[in-house]
């Protein structure tokens, strides 16, 4: 089948001037908000460097060492230029490892300043060298996954994508395990709900969460070892996902770097829509989070699903859009390829309305004809799935046919509980059952699957591409963090100089110094 | 139970048309009182005989007799999911049932904006939110929001409302803050994430936080909604008033006006409990 023919851009009679001219806007828009972010560095992205150089730990309250040693550091000689050259300064000046150096910082033992001259050139080298060790090792897990996946082979698109989350590491593994022999490719662990407002990672492997399970090093490490066996036993490659959200971000981004996660939900602009968080803070975090995903391989999941839950699927179908747009440009200014791209959109169009279904296929093929090369994560009906599990299900078949219609890459499998109950162990076999069908019955329809040039489907594409390119004309006049306080997206309104974890923001000095971002962005080892 | 066993007429157990008729009722498949229901469980067996046999079993136990296991399948090694159809004998009389009835008067946005004005002389404020970590806004912004829901306008409609909807993820204390800032009148929660009773918690911790920081004769009203409520649980939850699924903007509005402005002035003094009406169990007739 050759391309043309399968094109959905061709398909929907997509004008290749206004796609040209929606990136653009996409591009202006962001432009700003990279610059700023290049000014500013917060308390996590220090942290995320400490990381990276291998600070793990906790002290007896369970505050992490790169929380104690980054607050020490902010105390004695300020944020702005970074941690890297009064840390390591330090551990000159004493002779002592990073870890000793928190602890004694912690117990007010070490004061830090800001090295000058021969000192800070020393300084500088040295924090390069440790953390460039915790680089090689992110490195490493993405060789790792690669000679594995060389090994299994890619599984075929969709990949199923399953969610595991009971709260407890060692009851998620079996469950992961389980799900992955159902037929996951994909498993995701929900993280404890509350963690995006927490400012620092928990510690070690954790048996209790709320509604989810912690992201901790160790239950990365745990479940990515979990999956492996099960990835052997079953001669594919299962993936692992987590959040690299919420004030940790780029923690988080660095860990799973580190234990060779496969996916991690990122999205630009969901802390600030959803957590509340001060959108400096997440546009900084996000941006170091990003520069790590690239490097780790790890494919992004964002998060345009979430608009749709607050707002009106029809109404802010171009919203949903622009979000991909200024995701997409985000992530490539971060280093991020196109396959690494799980742009994300959703089944949440009311199905009471009439032609409910052309409409998603519309919205679905629309995604699927402005980035033909990134994976897309499609995620299923929430907002409308009422209780009744036997509609529900039906519901889940359509979004089923959607997907295999308009060729997504990862598909959320809905489970028909949604809104009643965390889903039972029947509930996932019984949506594993009703992907089958639909793909067994109907995966290859896309091929026979020609909308009429001026019909319904390509007309509405057509529209929704037309409101995506106002509204981000609108955007670059107003600028984003502007839009984004006047509750453009999600009609949430989020104002810049307000939110969570603001006061962690810090402006750089012109002597700011980081060793992590500097191996990142030179593509470095050493 | 003294319904008879059997279905081989079921009809004959309902009683006959008459002066108890339409209060005594069982499920209805599809002729009446055949008692028929539904059920879809899972067993931690393998599939094979036994674990049908020990479906039926359960679903005997249930009450369901004869119990048909219409639908096996294997989930995996060690677990099996039936679906199983059969009779129940059991009985309801409807006048058994304990709801709330709707204890104030359904008025329009207009009458409600002429209420406030007239009794309260300056707009009622209300304040709305998703506390704990919960983020699905869907709830308040269908009370809140001018779109509203099924067909009626939002509170932000009304003129005589002034609505501050802070959105998603609000932690009590900053409720609280932010209640008494604008001078809230009512202040109204929605929940709807429930794991481990998490909407439970979470407005416990918010009553018990209002009652903590404001006198009993000027804490707001506290309003709570999301679909997993129980309707009757006010007392056990500290709140005055809960409403469930399916609950419209204009419900709230009315509820509010008849709660905060009514008819007679409310006293300055003596508690607020006393001044407002009453949300506690009420049986029907």
């Amino acid at each position: 089948m050759s391309r043309s023919t399968t094109d959905p851009r061709r398909m929907l009679d997509l004008d290749p001037a206004t796609i040209r001219t929606a990136r653009s806007l996409a591009r202006k828009a962001g432009a700003p908000v990279v610059s700023m972010a290049k000014r500013h560095t917060t308390v996590s992205v220090e942290r995320a460097v400490l990381r990276l150089a291998g600070l793990e730990g906790a002290d007896v309250e369970g505050i992490p060492w790169v929380n104690r040693l980054v607050d020490v550091v902010r105390e004695d000689a300020g944020l702005e230029h970074g941690v890297s050259l009064p840390v390591w300064d330090a551990m000159l000046r004493t002779g002592d490892d990073l870890l000793t150096v928190a602890q004694k910082a912690s117990a007010g033992s070490v004061t830090f300043r800001v090295p000058e001259g021969k000192d800070a050139t020393k300084a500088a080298k040295a924090s390069r060298s440790q953390v460039a060790q915790g680089i090689r090792r992110i490195d490493a897990s993405r060789a790792q996954r690669d000679k594995l996946i060389a090994k299994y082979g890619q599984p075929p698109a969709p990949w199923i994508y399953l969610i595991v989350a009971t709260g407890d590491i060692y009851e998620d593994m079996p469950q992961a395990q389980a799900a992955a022999r159902e037929g996951a490719d994909v498993i995701a662990v929900i993280r404890s709900t509350g963690q995006s407002l927490l400012d620092y990672v928990p510690e070690g492997p954790t048996r209790e969460g709320y509604a989810g399970t912690y992201a901790t090093q160790a239950n990365f490490r745990l479940m990515r070892a979990a999956l492996d066996e099960t990835s052997k036993e079953l001669g594919r490659y299962v993936r692992l996902t987590n959040y690299a959200s919420g004030l940790c971000m780029p923690e988080i981004a660095s860990l799973a770097g580190l234990e060779r996660l496969d996916m991690m939900l990122n999205d630009s602009m969901y802390g600030i829509l959803f957590r509340d968080i001060n959108p400096v803070r997440t546009f900084v975090d996000q941006r170091f989070s990003r520069q790590i995903h690239a490097r780790a391989g790890i494919i992004i999941n964002t998060g345009e699903d979430n608009y749709l839950t607050t707002a009106d699927a029809v109404d802010a179908a171009h919203t949903v859009t622009v979000s991909q747009l200024l995701n997409e440009y985000f992530a490539k200014e971060a280093g991020l390829a196109d396959w690494q791209l799980g742009l994300g959109h959703a089944f949440e169009i009311n199905p009471d309305i009439p032609d409910s279904f052309r409409m998603e296929l519309a919205h679905a093929m629309l995604a699927r004809a402005l980035f033909p090369d990134a994976p897309l994560k499609w995620m299923p009906p929430t907002k409308h799935m009422t209780g009744d599990v036997f509609r529900g299900y039906l519901l889940d078949g359509f979004f089923n046919l959607a997907g295999a219609l308009t060729g997504q890459g990862i598909l959320l499998v809905g489970m028909m509980t949604e809104a009643v109950v965390t889903p039972w162990l029947s509930d996932r076999d019984l949506a594993l059952q009703n992907v089958r069908y639909v793909f067994n019955a109907a995966g290859n329809l896309r091929e026979d699957f020609r909308p009429a040039p001026d019909g319904f489907i390509a007309t509405r594409a057509r529209q929704v591409l037309g409101e995506a390119v106002d509204l981000l004309d609108r955007i670059v006049d107003d600028t984003l963090l502007n839009a984004i306080a006047d509750g453009t997206f999600g009609l949430m309104k989020r104002p810049a100089d307000a939110g969570r974890g603001l006061d962690g923001v810090v402006r750089k000095s012109s002597g700011y110094l980081n060793p992590a971002t500097d191996l990142l962005e030179e593509g470095a080892t050493r | 139970m003294s319904a008879a066993r059997g279905t081989s007429k079921p009809a004959g157990t309902v009683p006959p048309a008459g002066k108890t008729a339409g209060h005594i009722v069982r499920p209805y498949g599809d002729a009446t009182g055949d008692g028929m229901v539904q059920l879809s469980f899972t067993l931690p067996l393998p599939h094979d005989k036994r674990a049908e046999g020990a479906a039926q079993l359960f679903a005997t136990k249930m009450g369901m007799d004869p119990a048909m296991v219409v639908h096996a399948k294997a989930m995996g090694p060690d677990f099996t999911f039936f679906v199983v159809y059969g009779p129940v004998h059991h009985l309801v009389d409807t006048r058994d049932v304990v709801i709330v009835e709707r204890d104030y008067p359904l008025l329009s946005p207009k009458e409600i904006n002429g209420l406030i004005k007239k009794t309260l002389h300056r707009p009622l404020v209300v304040v709305g939110a998703c506390i704990g970590t919960d983020a699905h806004t869907v709830g308040i912004d269908a009370i809140l929001n001018i779109k509203g829901f099924a067909g009626e306008k939002g509170l932000e409609y009304y003129t005589e409302i002034t609505v501050v909807n802070l959105g998603a993820q609000v932690s009590v204390p900053d409720l609280v803050e932010q209640a008494r800032r604008h001078r809230a009148d009512a202040v109204l929660v929605s929940q709807v994430v429930t794991q481990r009773d998490a909407h439970l918690h979470n407005t416990r911790e918010m009553s018990a936080a209002f009652r903590e920081a404001f006198p009993a004769d000027r804490r707001p009203l506290l309003v709570v909604g999301g679909p997993r409520f129980d309707e009757l649980a006010t007392e056990e939850l500290g709140v005055d008033r809960i409403f469930g699924r399916g609950t419209t903007p204009g419900e709230v509005a009315s509820y509010l006006v008849s709660a905060l402005v009514p008819p007679a002035t409310r006293p300055t003094t003596g508690t607020a409990s006393t001044a407002r009406p009453t949300t506690s169990r009420k049986k029907a007739s």
